[in-house]
Order: C-alpha cells, then sequence, then structure tokens
C-alpha cells in the first residue's frame, strides 16, 4: 500500500514493522566445509528482499533451509514466527517457491500443473478453479492453459511457475534467480507482475538474481552474502552510499571483489541439459 | 511407449523362432510358449527400473523438487511413485502379453491370467522401488550405464526368462535363487503355461516378501534425499 507523505508528496510504502522471516545465528556445515557462517537478518512482511552473492557465497544453501529442504546445523530461523525446522509442514503452506531449474511436469498442460499443486496444498476444489483462473490470467497464460508445457517457450514456464507458486495464497514468494535466461521484454513483464503482487496482496517476495540492475530497481533491502557470511544489509541506496558508488552491480563489486568464483556442482548437469534440449 | 516396445519384441522374434527349432530338437517344446512370459517380464523389469531411476533427472530439472516443498510427507510421495512407475511397468507386460497373442502364444489356463498379472505387478513394484532406492543415492546420470550394465542386464539374463532353470548348471542356479525376478518370471510363466520351477507358493511369498523389502528400502532412501 502506497503512502504519500503530506509534506514532502514523496510516495514510499507502507511497509509494516512485523517480522515474518526472522534468521539468527544460522550456521551449516558439509562435513568440514562450512558453507553458511553465523549469519542473521530479518525480512518485514511485503518487503521485496534481494539476496545477492557471488557463485558459491552460501546463497542456495541459505534459500534450502529457508524452504525445508535442508536443516541448519545451529542457529534458529522462523517464518511467521513458527520454527522452520520444528514445524516443516505448517511453514511449506506459508510458503511458495519458484526455482532456478524448471519444476513443472512438461508432459502435463498447463492446467494440469496448477491442479496438481492445489492438490497437494489442499487447496478445495471450487477455490483452486477460481484462484487458478485469476493467476493464470494475471501471467497472461489463460489461453493456453489447455497447452503441454513442453511446447512453453522459458518465459512462460516461468510464469506459469510464478502461478502456481500463488496457488495456495503463501505469505512469502521465494524466487531463485527468477529472471536468469529471460528476455528483457519478459523480465520487465515479471517484475511488473511481481511488484502488483506485493503491492496488492501485500506478499513478502525474497529473491536472489546476479541481475543486479533488478534489485536496483525493485528491492526494499538488499542483502550481500559472501564465503557464508553477510556482509551488509541495507536499501540500494545506502549500500550504494556506503561504497561511494552510483549503482548495485559497482557496490556489488567492491564489497565482493572482482575475482572470479566456482561455480556450482549441479552445472554439469546444466551442461547435458542445455545440449539435449530440455530447458 | 511405442519405443520402448521394440526390444523385448525383438528379443521374442529373433530368439523365439531363431531358437525355436533347437530347442524343439532338444525335448524342450515350443520355445515361443516358454519365451512369452519371460519376454513379458523382461519389459516389466527394463520399464519399472527406468521409470525409478528417472528420479535422478527429476531431482535436478523436474517435478521432484516441487513434490518436496509441499506439505505432504516424503513417504506419501515415495509411495505415490511407486504405484504410479508400476502401473506404467505392468501395462507394458499386459501390452506385451497382447503381442504375444499376435504371434501365436496361447496360455494354457485363461482362468489363471490374474495370478499372472498379479506377479507382473509384484515384479513392478519390486524394481520400481528398487529404481527409485539406487536413484536416490546418485547424483548424475553417470552412473547409470553401470545400472544398467551391472544390475538390470544380469537380472534379466540369469532369471530363467530365457532358458529354463531346470537342466541348468548349478552356478546358475544359485544365482536365479537370489534373483526375485526369477520368482516372477516362475509366477507368470507357470500360471500362463503350467511350467513351475520354484512353483506357486514359493514364487508368491517370495515376492511378496522381496516387494515390502524393496517398499521399504526405496522410502528410506527417498526421505534421505537432500536436494
Amino acid at each position: 500500500m502506497a503512502v504519500k507523505h503530506p509534506k514532502t508528496s514523496v510516495v514510499t510504502k507502507n511497509i509494516s514493522s512485523e517480522i515474518v522471516i526472522d534468521v539468527k545465528n544460522l550456521s551449516k556445515k558439509f562435513g568440514k566445509f562450512e558453507a553458511v557462517k553465523n549469519i542473521s537478518f530479518q525480512v518485514k512482511r511485503g518487503q521485496i528482499f534481494a539476496f545477492l552473492g557471488p557463485n558459491g557465497a552460501g546463497k542456495s544453501t541459505t534459500i534450502k533451509m529457508l524452504t525445508t529442504l535442508l536443516d541448519p546445523t545451529s542457529g534458529s530461523l522462523s517464518v511467521d514466527g513458527l520454527d522452520v525446522v520444528k514445524n516443516q509442514a505448517a511453514v511449506r503452506n506459508i510458503f511458495g517457491i519458484v526455482f532456478q531449474d524448471p519444476s513443472l511436469d512438461d508432459e502435463l498442460t498447463a492446467l494440469e500443473n496448477m491442479h496438481f499443486h492445489g492438490a497437494m496444498y489442499g487447496v478445495d476444489k471450487s477455490t483452486r478453479k477460481t484462484r487458478t483462473e485469476y493467476l493464470l490470467k494475471y501471467v497472461d497464460l489463460w489461453d493456453r492453459r489447455n497447452d503441454l508445457v513442453k511446447t512453453f517457450s522459458g518465459g512462460m514456464k516461468r510464469r506459469l511457475e510464478i502461478a502456481r507458486g500463488l496457488l495456495h495464497h503463501p505469505q512469502i514468494l521465494y524466487l531463485d534467480e527468477p529472471t536468469l535466461g529471460l528476455d528483457p521484454q519478459t523480465r520487465n513483464n515479471m517484475w511488473e507482475h511481481i511488484k502488483k503482487l506485493n503491492e496488492t496482496e501485500k506478499m513478502t517476495v525474497f529473491f536472489t538474481t546476479h541481475y543486479m540492475e533488478e534489485a536496483q530497481r525493485v528491492a526494499d533491502i538488499v542483502a550481500v552474502i559472501d564465503h557464508g557470511k553477510i556482509l551488509t544489509i541495507g536499501t540500494p541506496k545506502q549500500l550504494m552510499t556506503e561504497t561511494k558508488t552510483d549503482n548495485l552491480e559497482a557496490a556489488f563489486l567492491k564489497l565482493t571483489g572482482t575475482k572470479l568464483r566456482v561455480e556450482e556442482a549441479a552445472s554439469g548437469m546444466r551442461q547435458m541439459a542445455r545440449m539435449w534440449g530440455r530447458r | 511407449m511405442i519405443g520402448s516396445l521394440g526390444q523385448p519384441i525383438l528379443f521374442l522374434v529373433a530368439f523365439g523362432f531363431g531358437f525355436g527349432s533347437i530347442y524343439a530338437k532338444a525335448g524342450g517344446g515350443n520355445y515361443i510358449d516358454f519365451l512369452a512370459p519371460g519376454i513379458i517380464c523382461m519389459s516389466v523389469l527394463f520399464t519399472a527400473m527406468f521409470g525409478g531411476i528417472e528420479l535422478i533427472w527429476d531431482r535436478q530439472f523436474g517435478f521432484l523438487k516441487e513434490t518436496l516443498v509441499a506439505p505432504i510427507s516424503r513417504l506419501t510421495i515415495m509411495i505415490g511413485r511407486t504405484l504410479g512407475g508400476a502401473t506404467v511397468a505392468a501395462l507394458q507386460g499386459v501390452v506385451i502379453f497382447l503381442i504375444t497373442l499376435c504371434i501365436g502364444f496361447r496360455p494354457t489356463n485363461w482362468w489363471l491370467l490374474p495370478i499372472a498379472l498379479v506377479g507382473t505387478l509384484l515384479i513392478a513394484l519390486i524394481f520400481t522401488a528398487l529404481g527409485t532406492a539406487i536413484a536416490s543415492k546418485l547424483d548424475d546420470m553417470q552412473a547409470f550405464p553401470i545400472v544398467m550394465n551391472f544390475l538390470i542386464m544380469p537380472t534379466f539374463f540369469l532369471s530363467g526368462a530365457l532358458f529354463p532353470l531346470d537342466g541348468a548348471p548349478k552356478v546358475l542356479q544359485w544365482i536365479a535363487n537370489i534373483n526375485p525376478l526369477a520368482y516372477g518370471v516362475d509366477l507368470v510363466r507357470g500360471s500362463l503355461t503350467g511350467a513351475w520351477h520354484y512353483g506357486f507358493g514359493l514364487s508368491l511369498l517370495v515376492l511378496v516378501l522381496v516387494t515390502i523389502a524393496s517398499i521399504s528400502l526405496g522410502s528410506y532412501l527417498f526421505t534421505k534425499i537432500r536436494l
């Protein structure tokens, strides 16, 4: 909900002070390797929160812990007041997620994918039908609802995943590199949809990306993580002031350095997928 | 589905008609009658294991992630996948059965057909669950050819699907004794042609026990998956 300042007429978002994601001293060790080292941060309801970091910084590991796919080694994670480790099922109902790699069933239609999601999340039939229509129209896929997903372009698949992730009316939407590989029009279109949802439904958005200019444009708060530690948290403007730069990408490079990083291990399979055209 | 019919049909036709006359000369009777149940089990085995192994691909690029973040238990997902995969594999077996009818195979007792179906279903369940169990431990597709050559092929070839276990060398018989597929083949072949090796009771018992064991193993390993 936008609020206009009475004196200056500057329009700012009315973000509640309610904390919806609370991370305290979170750590994750894989054997000897410490992927996430004692990080803490808070996300307020209705915020668009960007989680930035170079490859191998610990972003994916953090998101996996937030989405119950991994258990933390130590520290506490709470979502909407619930301990994530102790209340897995309840927490899973609170969030929706769009993964970096597609997680749709290619052999089903768009409508069937939505149906399946609704069944797994226990959305009752009539709600599911009305909301599916609403969401598919929202992302401009209603006309293609009976087409098999394997006929969809990358951008269409991503839009469908967003529509699907929202079917159970989550309070938080996690997006892991949501615009990776999409053309500028689709990227712009996607963020328009997400921002609209954020404004009208007060939905909290937590995303990771390498497209810094997007983060700069849409994020309320940015956290930068590197080598498993949080380097800084603030608005894009604060980060730019802090690093004496005029855009978020320069600020990011100043904070994390310009040395090249090792890409994650999954890249082997991704290359295979690209070769066989499944991506 | 059509593509995966190729191999079983090829085996059926090439071996069936190829070895047919020699087999009959050796006193074995009609080879096609002997072979058909074996080929049915072959298609069920392959389809079931591939279905289970598909999990590896699904982990990275498919639907699995979506199911893992949903508020349903891992066990439910595992059972759902296994039943789904097993159904497809069993259906494949039925299709092959219909094809064997086309080339002249006739069951000796049509009333025993349901028993053959049960055998097919149990094989399908066992190997879908095993495929899932293996895939739960693997991270990428590179191990797949190894599984193919050192697990699926030996299981098929040393199960009595292609040759009778009755007169076979002791070593082959011992290996077949610990091969679940051998009991599956026996159940299907026994009910369709009356040629039993282990017998109805033993085959059924072993199959049921192995089904329970493999589903348990598959479920356990599946719940341990970490993306």
